[in-house]
């Protein structure tokens, strides 16, 4: 190491892999205390679910961790298909919650997911912001060109239950953005910038101060059915059971309290 | 200067040859991924698919039409830094890098607190005359020039300060007035910077995303521009989202090779 300036370049490398170095061995600290503190389920899981999940499955975690302490549960969420995608490239994912039986059928076809269960139901609302300034009543309205509506992406779960109703009811809805989640989809009607979208009741529910919902009679017919599985490689399956278990038992309440339908 | 630079190439220090072949990995590997699993036997299919054209020529258009912003305002700005006495002049040089680092999804939501319905001055245009300016393709423009001035602003920024400014002064003096002197001596000086920075501002408009699909949304034919097209066909078609990232890869590496030669001195 003759080379004074060389090494000087290599400082901040040098830095770099010790700051990450320090950070793994935390995390690494974390997971076995956690696992050594709890004699029931330890353990720590990935699940990716639905964003139309993502309230429930907070107060689920909350409440599972309360229980089994030992057990970390990381959550992350986004539309349905591209999580599936992403555990198709190799996403850590140990639980699989979709919004729809398509995205977790191409994972249980691929091999990569065993058995699934449908855990909860949802049906798309019509979302308007608190007060309605649009006026907007019924499923027809959403067709008026000089309302500002979003909808879901047609690739979207959301978007394909869209397509399916408006087919049902005959009219075109007049939409200003294909949103690529139901998320978005909200956000942008809560924030006031559409007189209208259409969201899950559930979605509906998680901003009462600033969004309505209308019902419209095709919704029912539509309903999506939620399936979660576990990814056959996950490397605690254990855990993952206890999680998949608990969102079909205990955890019903919570996923109830929000709008979702029973199985 | 060459003649040295030539020689230290010869015998580069190992402890800087080794990082740097990584480097090239780390950019080169990536995409040549992309090349790799790209599914050929669909591309033609997938590139011919309903609405990928129209999302691609939207890209061209609004990438081109934020750059024609950017030169617009863009250059007036930096001739007020590099030029002006103006009190604030280093907290401005500030503001114009920050959406350099801020993550374009929080450009998007601050393009609607100024310009949505509800935003401080959109309220008044949506009240008064019923504009509204999300969703449309006027917010597309808006949200890629709000992440591609700064390219340009720095790019000229940096030129005009590392101009002294004498050939702008002898002008002066010989009688041109002001303006006279801006367009037709510090104009021609800053020429090669002004088109680098025109094509690293076009590069990244067309190239942006996060403050895209948050303030003008996403509409096939309106607001749905490539990038944005790319990520709605990751939710259900990862192949076609590799097909749509090449073309979109290679339509940009063709204009940028096109325009180097001819018109960018400075990026070469």
């Amino acid at each position: 190491m003759s080379r004074p300036r060389g090494v000087a370049r290599l400082v901040p490398v040098v830095l770099a892999l010790a700051l990450t170095g320090c950070a793994s061995s935390a995390a690494d600290d974390t997971t076995s205390s956690g696992g050594a503190s709890s004699s029931s389920a330890s353990g720590e899981i990935n699940v990716f679910a639905a964003a139309s999940l993502k309230e429930s499955f907070e107060t689920i975690k909350t409440d599972l961790q309360k229980r089994d302490p030992g057990l970390t549960i990381n959550l992350q969420y986004g539309a349905s298909g591209q999580l599936a995608t992403q555990i198709q490239q190799g996403a850590p994912a140990d639980v699989f919650a979709s919004a729809d039986e398509t995205s977790m059928k191409t994972l249980t076809d691929a091999g990569i997911v065993g058995a699934s269960t449908v855990f909860a139901t949802n049906r798309l609302q019509i979302v308007v912001p608190k007060g309605n300034p649009g006026k907007v009543t019924k499923l027809a309205d959403l067709a008026d060109p000089k309302l500002t509506v979003v909808t879901c992406a047609e690739a979207a779960a959301c978007g394909k239950t869209q397509k399916k109703i408006e087919a049902k009811a005959g009219i075109t809805i007049s939409s200003d953005s294909q949103e690529p989640d139901v998320k978005s989809v909200l956000q942008k009607v809560a924030m006031g910038e559409a007189d209208a979208g259409l969201v899950y009741v559930t979605d509906v529910k998680s901003q009462p101060d600033k969004v309505e919902g209308i019902d419209f009679p095709e919704a029912a017919e539509f309903g999506n059915q939620y399936p979660i599985g576990i990814v056959k490689q996950a490397p605690d399956p254990a855990a993952a059971k206890v999680f998949v278990d608990y969102v079909t038992g205990e955890g019903q309440q919570a996923l109830q309290t929000r709008g979702f339908g029973k199985p | 200067m060459r003649d040295a630079a030539g020689t230290t190439g010869r015998r580069v220090p190992l402890l800087l040859v080794v990082p740097a072949a990584a480097a090239v990995l780390f950019l080169l590997v990536p995409l040549a991924g992309l090349l790799i699993k790209a599914p050929w036997p669909r591309f033609v299919d997938k590139i011919a698919s309903p609405g990928v054209g129209q999302a691609l020529g939207l890209s061209l258009v609004t990438a081109t039409e934020t750059t024609l912003v950017c030169l617009l305002i863009g250059i007036p700005l930096a001739w007020v830094l590099a030029r002006t006495r103006l009190p604030g002049r280093r907290l401005l040089r500030v503001l114009v890098t920050v959406p350099l680092i801020l993550p374009p999804v929080v450009g998007g939501v601050a393009l609607y607190s100024a310009l949505g319905r509800q935003g401080v001055l959109g309220r008044w245009l949506y009240d008064w005359w019923g504009v509204s300016i999300p969703f449309t393709h006027l917010a597309v423009v808006l949200a890629q020039t709000f992440v591609a001035l700064p390219f340009l602003i720095l790019s000229v920024d940096g030129a005009l300060r590392s101009s002294r400014g004498e050939l702008e002064e002898a002008s002066a003096t010989l009688g041109a007035d002001r303006w006279t002197t801006f367009r037709r001596v510090t104009l021609p000086q800053i020429g090669p910077a002004v088109g680098a920075g025109a094509v690293l501002a076009w590069a990244r408009a067309l190239g942006e995303f996060g403050a895209t699909i948050t303030f003008a949304g996403s509409l096939p034919g309106r607001t749905e521009t490539m990038p944005v097209r790319v990520y709605t066909e990751l939710i259900d078609d990862y192949d076609g989202t590799i097909v749509l990232s090449l073309l979109l890869l290679a339509v940009a590496v063709i204009v940028l090779i096109a325009l180097r030669g001819r018109w960018v001195q400075g990026l070469s």
